[in-house]
């Protein structure tokens, strides 16, 4: 893997972050949004409930992991829409850029970019409704390591799509986080849902995150076994993602698709 | 030398041929029952300009889109200094570079910022140095902070232009690069790639609709019809060997396939 190449991605990314106030503006926007008004209905919920239980780590905790996994993904699949809609696929493919360097100078800028929204949110739910994630130091690191190889994984498989399936597959890649969430257990214990739902679940690896979450929020020891399991899953998500992006790959070079990319040239 | 943007090529076309830059070899592609490329075998050699001619739709960009890397071909081979592009399509791609009117280089980057960007994909050494030359040699120092998007289709040309010159390549693809070019500007581009021709480093494959700047610039030319290479040889003397006026009438008998047989080499 050569450092040039993969330097050019991220490079041309800082180029349109610096020069491009409503790039940056996503980065923060929704998450600061997600955790105002989930933080004021855990407030709210707080004060109308006798049930002795803090909302506020349980659904603001909740709903901030989530949305940092759906940043990643986002991120990773934004950096890819930059070419799409640039129609730059046949400068950069013709050039001797790899795939997989292609590929890691996506997830460099996915990592940063989110990365830098995680800050934001620790700070904002910190400073106005004390939810501090740093009462569960190092415990929190494979939870949102698991979230992290997820939200990267769906983000590669949602970049595969795109080149396959061409731009009109935008309509097609943002709501994939929402049509996970209701299997994912983001607000709920996954032992409410019913049998179907919950045979979803056990193949999602935020499910395991989210219950081993509520098992901390707790105070209850948090369940490694079934953190490991989500990691396992998660790395073979990301594994398969992967292949399937370099399957595509091969398929738009044999039929010539990424030299003709546009939305009028998919098939 | 091409004094004035014209060629005197009898000079280069009598020394012994150097090993090829570019090796194409029985190259053929199809998009379910259509043969885009039917068989195309040529060679580009170090300090030569090879024109790939024909109408529209007889091959021509499939066969550089081969040459890129951006499109498998079904059957054949091409190799590049030697290196063959299926094996190792990056090192291949290392010492060539291309630009065409339907790549435009993002429009939401500056001049700067796209050379700059590009020159790191082709790993080029001292780009600062570089990029300043290219943007004195394309007259786009009063650009670098214009956003490509915004400059005029002659103006993106010619940063096309200069990010392909970015790694000095040793093969050259150039897709109609004077399409969008005013006759002045167009005639000092052509000088400045025959000049970096001459020094007999780098090989240029070149498609143009504009029979006049072909017989000027290139020393051979490959006419395509219907994917398959129906003639070739030197642009100036190849309209009288098959009775046209001109090689712009030689095109039009070619488009029409009134050739005999259709497949004169």
């Amino acid at each position: 893997m050569n450092a040039s190449r993969v330097g050019a991605i991220v490079v041309r990314m800082a180029y349109l972050y610096r020069g491009s106030p409503q790039r940056v503006f996503p980065i923060f926007i929704f998450v600061a949004v997600d955790i105002l008004i989930w933080g004021f209905m855990t407030r709210y919920l707080n004060s109308v409930s006798n049930a002795g239980f803090n909302f506020v780590p349980a659904l603001l905790g909740a709903v901030l992991l989530w949305d940092f996994l759906t940043r990643v993904m986002q991120q990773l699949t934004m950096t890819l829409f930059e070419d799409v809609w640039t129609r730059n696929f046949l400068n950069l493919f013709a050039s001797p850029l790899r795939t997989s360097e292609y590929l890691a100078g996506l997830l460099i800028v996915a990592v940063t970019t989110s990365l830098i929204s995680l800050v934001v949110m620790l700070i904002l739910a910190q400073a106005a409704f004390g939810l501090s994630f740093l009462v569960y130091g190092a415990a929190l690191a494979p939870f949102l390591m698991v979230l992290f190889i997820t939200g990267i994984a769906l983000g590669v498989a949602a970049s595969a799509l795109v080149l396959r399936l061409g731009p009109t597959s935008e309509w097609l890649i943002w709501p994939i986080p929402m049509v996970i969430s209701p299997f994912a257990g983001v607000l709920y214990p996954i032992a409410i849902l019913p049998g179907w739902m919950r045979a979803i679940s056990a193949i999602l690896p935020p499910s395991y995150v989210f219950e081993g979450m509520r098992a901390v929020v707790d105070r209850r020891p948090p369940p490694w076994d079934r953190l490991a399991i989500g990691g396992a899953l998660a790395l073979l998500y990301l594994a398969l993602a992967c292949l399937f992006f370099f399957a595509v790959y091969r398929s738009v070079i044999r039929n010539g698709l990424i030299a003709r990319y546009s939305a009028e040239t998919v098939t | 030398m091409r004094p004035g943007g014209l060629s005197d090529t009898s000079a280069r076309m009598n020394r012994p041929p150097p090993p090829a830059i570019l090796k194409v070899e029985r190259l053929e592609k199809a998009f379910g029952a259509m043969k885009a490329v039917d068989g195309v075998s040529f060679c580009v050699a170090p300090g030569e300009i090879l024109g790939l001619l024909g109408p529209n739709g007889a091959g021509k960009t499939t066969t550089i889109n081969m040459i890129l890397g951006v499109l498998e071909p079904d059957r054949g081979r091409i190799e590049i200094e030697g290196v063959d592009i299926a094996a190792d399509r990056s090192k291949a791609l290392s010492c060539t570079n291309f630009a065409a009117v339907y790549a435009p280089l993002p429009g939401n980057l500056t001049v700067e910022q796209n050379l700059r960007v590009f020159g790191m994909l082709y790993a080029v050494k001292d780009l600062k140095a570089r990029i300043e030359k290219l943007l004195s040699v394309y007259d786009l120092v009063r650009f670098r902070r214009t956003k490509a998007g915004l400059l005029s289709s002659g103006e993106q040309t010619r940063l096309s232009l200069a990010k392909a010159m970015l790694n000095r390549p040793r093969l050259l693809l150039l897709d109609e690069p004077t399409a969008s070019i005013d006759p002045s500007n167009a005639r000092d581009i052509r000088a400045g790639i025959a000049k970096f021709v001459d020094n007999g480093l780098c090989g240029v494959l070149w498609t143009s609709h504009n029979m006049v700047e072909v017989e000027a610039v290139c020393d051979r030319v490959l006419f395509l019809s219907h994917g398959r290479i129906v003639l070739e040889g030197d642009p100036k003397t190849l309209p009288e060997q098959h009775g046209a006026a001109s090689l712009d009438d030689l095109f039009v008998n070619v488009a029409h396939e009134t050739l005999d047989g259709g497949r004169r080499r």
